[in-house]
């Protein structure tokens, strides 16, 4: 299990524990985190689970691939940080992960 | 007093105009009803993931039943709405109750459409649609189970797909001249056509069936007959002909109906209080400037919305651009835009390297794109069509370009609604 928060708009902070191998979609939707829709199931088609990834934590994601890249590409507050909660597989490396919900899924 | 929203339909649509509710603050009882014993769940997997094994059972559902308590919404399951009262705001359930609603939502979607032919209620005849419908064929689902697939639309494909790679012998049977005709064009229905008989499907196009008969007489195997002759015999038989939408409990309500249920762009019906939303419902769509019935989980969820919005007396009118996907084998088709009517098609990059697109247009607008592993091109062509920007021709085909950048035209610039409409 490692340990992630999900930080709202407003500053609200929601720590979740996620087993490993799952993803930041569904353990946002387990733990009722709200601004994470993932309306096509996690299966990178809609970027309706867009987070956006703590400075710190950034570059201990792997890298994104071409499919999540362009997807991302469809949210309105795409940034450096973005990325798609359900391509990011908790492993032990992102024991304390934090991301943000952006305003656009809220 | 507190209102009541009483939504018919335990599927996305329904899901998502319960959940919106909450998130629009509507502070009065939501009731969810469905039909189905299950909490509402995502359908797309069915015939994808989990009819592969790949996907957990829990995870198909739209949220946890947790979630529900927490926001206060609460569920009837398992049980069927008989009649609306819309004069009296009442709704009657099969078991005899009765729920007065302020607001109606009918988010009734659709019911496979049988199989037309003599012999159809073979004990072998699957259908895909439910979840219970893909829990009776999964132990079937093993190698050597000779399987017939009627009808060659995403769920016939999808469900081929899974099956010849779990050691199944696959035979697919498709009415017309090429697979995805209803929704494609002959040449990513051609495209699709290969790579399903290279992975070692049997495919027969132009080829209608006319009867199913019992081969031993014991209900064990189907005998799938052809109109060009053959006799196809199955230890199973999976059946994707289409959808029907749920129309009945409207119609029996006097609620306007033509090819669904009738709805205007805020998700209204003929009657007062009465939404509708989901495969069910047809609506206008400002984008294509005519009314559409579209079955899918974008349009389940944007609907669900809109229903939500226009109950919390929020002004937010349906204007998306309808999209689709279907994963098949190492392929995943997106499809943004709706086709009908295009004049030109634009191929961008290759079939041969399983990775292209297809640009369908009319009158130089961008009417739609089918993506072959090619999520930018999809992307790209979301924004182009939802926001009416003119297009090249030539640098849609140029591959070299970068997709990204084909929204931006030397020049270009973004049409008016009113210009769109003038165009259309």
């Amino acid at each position: 299990m490692i340990k992630v928060t999900y930080v709202e708009v407003d500053g609200t902070r929601r720590e979740v524990k996620m087993e490993e191998g799952t993803n930041l979609m569904d353990a946002a939707l387990d733990n009722l985190v709200p601004g994470v829709d993932g309306d096509c199931g996690g299966v990178c088609a809609c970027a309706t689970c867009h987070v956006q990834v703590d400075a710190e934590w950034i570059d201990k994601l792997p890298p994104m691939d071409a499919t999540e890249d362009a997807m991302l590409e469809l949210t309105d507050d795409r940034e450096e940080r973005s990325r798609l909660g359900c391509q990011i597989i908790a492993s032990p490396e992102l024991d304390g992960l934090i991301v943000y919900t952006p305003a656009g899924q809220h | 007093m507190t209102e009541t929203v009483v939504i018919v339909g335990g599927g996305q649509a329904g899901a998502q105009a319960a959940v919106s509710l909450r998130q629009e603050g509507f502070d009065g009882r939501v009731v969810l009803i469905g039909d189905e014993a299950v909490l509402p769940y995502q359908r797309p997997p069915l015939s994808k993931t989990y009819l592969a094994g790949e996907l957990a059972r829990e995870r198909l559902f739209v949220k946890p039943a947790a979630f529900y308590e927490k926001v206060n919404i609460e569920h009837m399951l398992g049980e069927t709405v008989c009649a609306i009262d819309s004069s009296e705001q009442v709704v009657s359930l099969d078991s005899g109750q009765t729920l007065h609603y302020d607001h109606l939502v009918l988010a009734t979607g659709g019911r496979v459409r049988p199989l037309p032919y003599p012999g159809a209620d073979h004990p072998q005849v699957n259908y895909l649609r439910t979840l219970a419908d893909v829990e009776a064929m999964q132990d079937k689902f093993t190698e050597g189970t000779r399987l017939v697939v009627i009808g060659g639309g995403y769920i016939g494909l999808e469900t081929a797909a899974v099956a010849v790679k779990h050691g199944l012998k696959v035979t697919l049977l498709v009415a017309r001249p090429t697979p995805l005709g209803r929704v494609t064009s002959p040449e990513v229905g051609k495209f699709f056509e290969a790579v399903h008989r290279e992975a070692g499907v049997t495919l027969c196009c132009d080829t209608e069936v006319v009867a199913i008969e019992d081969d031993g007489g014991d209900g064990k195997v189907a005998a799938v007959v052809t109109n060009s002759g053959y006799r196809v015999l199955a230890d199973m038989v999976v059946a994707g002909i289409g959808l029907l939408p749920n129309v009945e409990l409207a119609q029996s309500a006097g609620i306007a109906c033509d090819n669904g249920i009738t709805v205007d762009e805020y998700s209204r019906t003929s009657v007062d209080n009465i939404y509708a939303a989901g495969d069910c419902a047809n609506h206008p769509n400002p984008i294509y400037q005519r009314r559409m019935r579209l079955e899918s989980v974008q349009n389940a969820v944007d609907q669900g919305k809109v229903v939500a919005a226009t109950i919390c007396g929020k002004d937010k009118p349906y204007a998306q651009v309808p999209w689709f996907w279907s994963d098949q084998y190492d392929l995943k088709l997106q499809t943004a835009g709706v086709n009908s009517g295009y004049d030109q098609k634009v191929v961008r990059g290759d079939p041969e390297s399983r990775s292209f697109a297809v640009f369908y247009l009319l009158e130089g607008r961008l009417l739609a794109v089918d993506a072959i592993n090619r999520p930018a091109e999809f992307v790209v062509a979301r924004n182009i069509i939802g926001k009416g920007l003119s297009v090249s021709v030539e640098r849609l085909q140029d591959d070299s370009i970068p997709a990204k950048t084909l929204a931006e035209l030397p020049g270009s610039t973004m049409l008016s609604s009113a210009s769109v409409q003038a165009a259309s």
